[in-house]
């Protein structure tokens, strides 16, 4: 495919366009498990996303996705328990309360929608974890990579010397 | 900064790549990926082996511990839920802290999910990139130890969760056993004889069900549910909600003197145990040898409950028993247990919805069910096989896989209908002599005596006919037809359409999740496969235990069985529910929060988000502090605060930080 663009050091050669890649977030209590699940049932999809696995999508700290971004990820994925299946009873809704405001801030950053996506993913739905995948990463080979240095300087907004101390904010 | 408390030492970091036999080496370049790590910062050590879980893998890593004085490891291998208890214990006996693993999940999340093995091996590479970056900044844990109490709650009453509470309180913990029924005894009560062996249900049913009634380690809740969960495992609080029978359970002797006295002389109420094949009066005994034996009242039916103006010939017949309480009000009471067996069992498929088969319309096309109460010996015609105008069928046809199967309602097989439905042939054939056609897809008997059994049918005389039943019709093409019901299938043996006229219809209904199983699963905080059976922590090594340590699960509740795998299972739950009773003591994982005092701004947002209310504001402090007793580490609290001054122990904001930097950096 011809290719423009191409991110140096990426791992791709040169006219070849960079794959996108995506951070996933996902609570170990379902998303996890059904990621697992497809693993077991041998169920195939892209390869593109890397999954940090969390306790609970209530612990996922807007501060990560943005560091994700910050890093050069195309994409953020969070998979966690269906509302109400949550097994720490509420931390789901935690998370979509703090999901909802990160995407505004997000969108007012330049980012498209589709970069940052929240998924409820049971335990037992292998399957929907190669639907939400494939279906992400086709969105995002589309939009192509993710430039935030051309056009908003996110490192500013997450220094990572200070990150590491938790003194930003 | 990395982090320099264990014993002071930059970190060393072994990293071991599994191979998984070829389950993960045949689509990772694991020789490429365990070279690659050679070169992460920090490594000391880069190994792979083809078994890492075996006892010379873990060996592998233990000795690395001790000659290279490593005090980090990383291995890729299968999803830390499978084990990571296991490299824990290797670190452990290495003599490091376990907690100084990190697991890369390069099975499940990479090698059986993708085809390209240059991709497959990239996305390894980004992994262990990301998990040595992680475990430099690894804190040495403990497991938080506490007491468990040895009381074991059951719930469902049916055979797995009767053998279970027997096998259970045979070994002298206390059992509490909950049924929403107001007898236990579940589906197999309902039967007359059980496949293969044809022994009388009741012949092995009843003396256990006795038996829990009247063990001094068993509370029978019966007519009963549980209204909430809570707790922890060894410590869970459970609130049981106990339906009123209008009859005082403790003076109630079980006489039914109140039955023959009710001003009502026949029953005109459907009676539940005979499926509404017979009639029951407003006060009465579910069936004769229901446990315990006490009887209830049907406010539904009763005249005093309707208008208050009953004779209460009920009242007078109990006399100085004083027994029945028209009063009688819902109760809930608290009980404290260790660890939970749900055996809930499954409900049987509703025929109604194949509108093809006719049930519910025609009125002989029965359900399997049905007709497991017509052939009982103390069914609503006593044993005698009669169709609702009271006459003898002369020709039977048994439906298979009717709600089972099938793609348009349960795609699963049910796995007793072919032995059930060769037993009620059977059945049928010696009682009254009639002429008997099963419709099957496939015979399915595996198991002990089973396929014998198949055999022994095909020497009776039983028909035997391959193919999906079309429909069941009253309309007659042919005079022989008339008064008859047809059931068209192709014979896909035979190579044609057959249709056959029978006077009666079994539909061999298949085994379905119970209608609120969803609900149970919520309030247990345990999951369901997409058909809503209860999900087992693995399906071959774990098969009774469930993502929430100390819940169970036992019988048709986690999938179509029969009664011995039921019986099995509850044997195998209650043998876990012991073992867990026994150490006295479990070991929780030490995922809790904390507080870091200095940087607690005491703002109290913590405190509303927390839904354990572990965290409790110190007002001599003015600063906040989690309970870690009370804390089950979901670590919304961490995310929650403002200031970043609250910790997760192997969720730190820092270990996250490492591994998402890690994951992106190009190599």
């Amino acid at each position: 495919m011809p290719n423009t663009q191409s991110t140096p050091g990426n791992g791709h050669a040169a006219g070849e366009l960079p794959e996108p890649r995506i951070v996933g977030f996902f609570c170990t209590w379902c998303t996890y498990l059904a990621a697992d699940l497809a693993g077991t049932s041998r169920i195939k999809y892209a390869p593109n996303v890397r999954v940090v696995r969390v306790m609970c999508s209530g612990r996922i700290d807007p501060q990560f996705v943005l560091a994700a971004f910050a890093n050069g990820a195309d994409g953020v994925l969070i998979g966690g328990c269906h509302p109400g299946d949550c097994h720490y009873q509420e931390g789901n809704y935690n998370c979509l309360r703090r999901a909802r405001l990160l995407k505004r801030l997000l969108a007012q950053l330049g980012l498209e929608e589709e970069r940052f996506r929240v998924e409820w993913i049971s335990a037992a739905e292998g399957d929907r974890v190669r639907q939400v995948i494939d279906d992400m990463v086709e969105k995002l080979r589309a939009l192509g990579p993710l430039n935030m240095k051309q056009q908003q300087p996110l490192v500013n907004i997450v220094p990572q010397e200070h990150a590491l101390e938790g003194v930003w904010l | 900064m990395p982090d320099l408390r264990n014993g002071n030492q930059p970190p060393r970091i072994g990293v071991y790549v599994c191979h998984c036999g070829t389950n993960i080496a045949g689509t990772v370049d694991v020789a490429a990926l365990a070279d690659y790590a050679t070169h992460l910062p920090n490594v000391v050590v880069s190994r792979e082996y083809k078994y890492m879980c075996s006892d010379p893998g873990q060996e592998l890593i233990r000795q690395d511990i001790r000659k290279n004085s490593l005090n980090r490891i990383v291995v890729a291998s299968c999803s830390p839920l499978m084990h990571e208890p296991t490299f824990r214990g290797a670190l452990a006996k290495a003599g490091i802290n376990a907690f100084l693993l990190q697991m890369v999940n390069i099975r499940e999340h990479v090698s059986w999910v993708h085809t390209n093995k240059v991709e497959a091996t990239r996305k390894a590479k980004d992994l262990v990139r990301a998990a040595v970056r992680r475990v430099g900044f690894h804190k040495p844990l403990e497991k938080r130890k506490v007491a468990i109490n040895p009381n074991v709650l059951i719930v469902g009453g049916g055979i797995a969760g009767i053998h279970a509470a027997l096998t259970v309180a045979n070994s002298g913990k206390h059992v509490h056993l909950v049924e929403r029924q107001p007898t236990i005894g579940g589906h197999m009560a309902y039967f007359d004889k059980t496949f293969p062996t044809l022994d009388c249900a009741a012949c092995i049913l009843t003396p256990k069900m006795t038996a829990v009634g009247s063990h001094p380690n068993i509370t029978l809740w019966t007519y009963s549910e549980v209204a909430s969960v809570e707790g922890y495992v060894g410590n869970y609080k459970v609130k049981v909600r106990h339906k009123p029978r209008y009859i005082i359970e403790d003076l109630c002797i079980g006489c039914q003197e109140c039955v023959e006295a009710c001003v009502y002389k026949e029953g005109r109420w459907a009676d539940e145990f005979n499926l509404g094949l017979s009639k029951r009066k407003p006060i009465y005994l579910p069936f004769p040898q229901a446990v315990p034996q006490k009887v209830l009242i049907d406010p539904e039916a009763c005249i005093e409950f309707k208008s208050h103006k009953c004779k209460k010939t009920c009242i007078e017949a109990c006399g100085e028993r004083n027994a029945i309480d028209f009063h009688q009000k819902e109760t809930i009471e608290e009980i404290e247990v260790g660890s939970i067996i749900l055996a809930t069992g499954f409900k049987t498929f509703d025929a109604r919805r194949n509108a093809y088969y006719g049930y519910g319309v025609l009125p002989n096309v029965y359900t399997s069910l049905e007709v497991e109460r017509l052939v009982n010996a103390s069914g609503p015609t006593a044993g005698e096989i009669v169709m609702r105008d009271g006459s003898k069928p002369k020709a039977v046809g048994i439906i298979h896989c009717v709600g089972s199967r099938d793609h348009n309602t349960n795609r699963w097989c049910s796995k007793v209908c072919c032995m059930y439905s060769l037993k009620l042939a059977h059945l049928i054939r010696e009682r009254i002599g009639a002429e008997v056609y099963n419709f099957y897809i496939d015979m399915r008997t595996p198991g002990k005596g089973y396929e014998e059994f198949y055999d022994r049918l095909l020497d009776e005389g039983v028909h035997f006919v391959r193919g999906r039943v079309a429909e069941v019709t009253d309309w007659p093409i042919h005079p022989s037809e008339n008064g008859k019901l047809i059931i068209r299938a192709e014979d896909t043996l035979a190579g044609f359409v057959r249709r056959i006229p029978v006077d009666m219809v079994v539909l061999s209904v298949g085994l379905e999740p119970q209608a609120n199983a969803r609900d149970v699963r919520r309030m247990f905080n345990i999951s369901c496969s997409e058909e809503g059976w209860f999900l087992e922590r693995h399906p071959k090594l774990a098969p009774v235990s469930t993502f929430t340590d100390g819940v169970f699960i036992a019988g048709a509740c986690q999938g179509p069985k029969d009664i011995p795998d039921s019986v099995a299972q509850a044997g195998a739950a209650a043998a876990e529910a012991m073992a867990l009773a026994d150490a006295k003591y479990v070991e929780l994982e030490p995922y809790t929060a904390h507080v870091l005092e200095d940087a607690c701004s005491g703002c109290k947002t913590c405190l509303n988000i927390c839904p354990y209310t572990a965290i409790s504001f110190i007002e001599e402090t003015k600063k906040a502090q989690v309970n870690e007793v009370l804390c089950k580490g979901c670590g919304t609290c961490v995310a929650t605060c403002p200031s970043g001054s609250i910790e997760q122990n192997l969720f730190e904001d820092q270990e996250i930080f490492e591994e998402v930097e890690g994951l992106l950096a190009y190599a």
